[in-house]
């Protein structure tokens, strides 16, 4: 044990005599391991924020969205996801569904005495709250299965179109005009947070929303909407907008999903609905985390492997520098493997040395990405607004196992590319060294 | 060939029919031919000859350092010529120190760690191993100098730190080529001392050297000439 010690502090002192040599060989590494940390932590920020936007859209999800046929396909009346599909896909699935929710929204005028603004006319059912991860605040409640079964004219307020129409007293059991028909408050929504940012799977901002019971909806507002301007006039019916089918499990996700596919393409000849399935994002994402790492992997790798043949290359030349030292010791009794030993600790002394720096730039990440980023964004304008936004806006997340990974490849590297200067080192013919100039 | 055992006893070395012949570009250099001689405890010799008539060679073998084309030798018992590498590295660190003529210090380390280098291949290096080396640096007169680098040292306090350093595993034999050749005859009278001295204390000691006065000192001169001992003179009873 002692000897062990005294060999690795005697590999650090002949280390020592040549610093800028020996850092200038460690550098390799270091650049290698801090790599490697660095861009872990960028894949895991990355994946982490896309599957955070993809769990708040639920992961269990099938969303149906209703979407208008473009240009000559759009013919007049009816289009989109119907109260038929919304049945059918009921019926067909019983058993393997947690939820169904159907989801009927329109922009209105809402309105409360003098004040009047513009919002969003949401119809749905008592499971919105659970497929859309909302709440209602303390005091209210949200509708009943009875409210819609019974047509109320009952309505929930977002937080937003709370602030505007009933903005002081006690918003529930107030009046609020929807178009020109009023509704009684029930509740109202809290602030939904949202991790989203990307375009695809944005969740909607819910705080202008007012949510009245969809069977209300359908019987008061009804179907058609029709849009006027100048010279315009048009008129489009939809009943439903979207659906969300929440599956029991999570696995039986993208076999439900077919089924879905397989029951509305049977009625829809157009194609006037959207399926989202938030799962099979989830999937993605995934998947190209694990691309990321792989290909991280092989960068770091080429650094490390670049960084080894630097550590050979010294030892190399130490060696026969060394071939007068390697014959003293001989001579004073060292055998072959103490020969080996002491080159294969000072290769991995040198590796170990680069690994424990790099780990210490790599644990810099978190502090540094925003001053990266920034003085990037000063740097490359442009360069850097082409880039995709997850990717821009990364917030970097340390990889605990990237650590020891990390310093185990280095001392993995130091093994591997010392051995064979070592092993050249020890096959030296004590004599012929000890008369080597 | 001769296998059989040595008469041992009060011998120290035997050393039977050496021979050592090196292949140069085709051609055989004989730098040893049937070299016999008996090596009784407590001796010391020198080893004297012209450039080149194999005393370094001789000297190498004795050490372990290499093996002889044929003959035998016991170290005691032990028929170092048929021993393997690993064995031979053994055998040099328990029972041999070497005194060489240009020192061979490490640079990198300092007296006292250059004293225990030994100890770090006999399996020794323990807690007493440091004031080990300290009372051979007191001993050979370089109590004041431990923490100094060889370069920071004269010719003379290199070798007396060689010195201690082939003692510390306390070895039977010392083996010195030409100790005091790159010495100036005050240090070399010095060094002289010491290696009296030490054999006083019973350690065997051969020491190969160019210079009539320094084999003056020995009990007994053996004289090679182109590989073959000339001269095996007692001057002195051992
Ligand atoms: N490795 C070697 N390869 C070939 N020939 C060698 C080798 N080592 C020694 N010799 C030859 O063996 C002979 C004896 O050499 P050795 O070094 O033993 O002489 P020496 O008596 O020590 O001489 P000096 O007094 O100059 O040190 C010389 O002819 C030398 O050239
Ligand atoms: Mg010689």
């Amino acid at each position: 044990m002692l000897a062990w010690w005294r060999t690795i502090r005697l590999s650090i002192k002949e280390l020592m005599l040549h610093p800028l040599r020996s850092s200038l060989t460690v550098l390799g590494i270091f650049i290698g391991v801090s790599s490697v940390i660095w861009l872990l932590a960028i894949g895991e920020g990355i994946g982490r924020k896309a599957e955070e936007q993809i769990v708040d859209l639920g992961a269990r999800n099938i969303i149906l969205n209703t979407v208008k046929p473009s240009g000559d396909q759009a013919g007049e009346g009816l289009y989109g996801v119907t109260r038929e599909d919304f049945r059918r896909l009921k019926n067909t699935l019983e058993g393997h569904l947690e939820r169904t929710v159907p989801i009927r929204a329109l922009s209105k005028e809402f309105g409360r005495g003098p004040r009047t603004m513009e919002g969003r006319l949401v119809g749905t059912t008592a499971g919105f709250l659970e497929v859309m991860r909302m709440d209602v605040e303390e005091g209210g409640r949200f509708f009943a299965p009875i409210d819609s079964i019974e047509e109320r004219p009952y309505c929930v307020l977002g937080p937003e179109a709370r602030n505007e129409l009933v903005p002081y007293g006690d918003p529930i059991g107030a009046t609020v005009r929807i178009g020109d028909e009023f509704y009684e408050v029930i509740g109202v929504m809290k602030q939904k947070k949202s991790h989203s940012s990307d375009e695809k799977i944005k969740t909607d901002d819910y705080s202008k929303d007012i949510y009245i019971p969809i069977e209300t909806f359908w019987r008061r507002i009804g179907d058609v909407i029709i849009t006027t301007g100048s010279g315009l006039f048009k008129r489009d019916i939809v009943e439903v907008s979207q659906i969300v089918l929440e599956v029991q499990e999570q696995d039986q996700v993208l076999e439900m999903a077919q089924v879905v596919q397989d029951t509305l393409a049977a009625e829809h000849t157009m194609p006037d609905y959207t399926m989202t399935v938030p799962f099979e994002l989830l999937e993605q994402a995934r998947t190209t985390r694990l691309l990321f790492i792989v290909f991280l992997g092989m960068i770091a790798a080429i650094s490390l492997v670049v960084g080894g043949i630097g550590i050979m290359n010294i030892m190399l030349a130490t060696v026969t520098e060394r071939t007068r030292e390697i014959g003293i010791r001989r001579a004073l009794g060292a055998k072959r493997h103490d020969i080996t030993r002491q080159f294969l600790i000072e290769s991995i002394v040198l590796s170990t040395i680069g690994g424990l720096l790099g780990i210490a730039a790599g644990l810099t990440c978190p502090l540094l990405a925003s001053p990266v980023r920034r003085t990037l964004f000063y740097l490359f304008p442009s360069q850097m607004a082409a880039l995709p936004e997850e990717i821009r806006n990364v917030e970097p997340m340390l990889v605990t196992w990237s650590i020891p990974l990390s310093l185990a490849i280095a001392v993995a590297v130091g093994v591997l590319f010392g051995v064979y200067p070592a092993m050249k080192a020890a096959q030296l013919d004590p004599i012929e060294a000890l008369r080597h100039e | 060939m001769f296998t059989s055992r040595p008469a041992t006893g009060s011998l120290a070395a035997s050393i039977h029919n050496l021979h050592k012949q090196y292949v140069l570009g085709g051609e055989t250099v004989h730098a040893l031919r049937d070299v016999s001689f008996d090596v009784p405890r407590g001796d010391y010799i020198s080893i004297m000859g012209p450039s080149g008539s194999g005393k370094s060679t001789l000297l190498n073998l004795l050490g372990c350092l290499d093996t002889p084309t044929s003959g035998n030798f016991f170290l005691g018992d032990l028929d170092v010529a048929a021993i393997d590498d690993d064995h031979r590295a053994e055998v040099r660190s328990t029972l041999i120190g070497f005194v060489f003529q240009s020192f061979y210090l490490l640079p990198a380390l300092t007296v006292v760690e250059n004293i225990e280098v030994p100890l770090l291949y006999s399996g020794r290096l323990d807690r007493e191993a440091r004031q080990r080396a300290i009372h051979l640096a007191e001993q050979v007169g370089l109590g004041s100098r431990l923490g100094h680098r060889p370069t920071q040292l004269s010719g003379g306090q290199q070798q007396r730190v060689a010195i201690a350093r082939s003692l510390v595993n306390d070895p039977r034999f010392l083996l010195a080529d030409e100790p005091t050749g790159n010495l100036d005859s005050q240090t070399t009278t010095e060094i002289l001392e010491l290696l009296d001295n030490l054999n006083k204390e019973g350690r065997t000691i051969l020491l190969v050297t160019h210079e009539p006065e320094v084999a003056e000192h020995t009990k007994r001169k053996i004289v090679l000439r182109d590989g073959r001992v000339q001269i095996d003179e007692r001057m002195r009873p051992c």
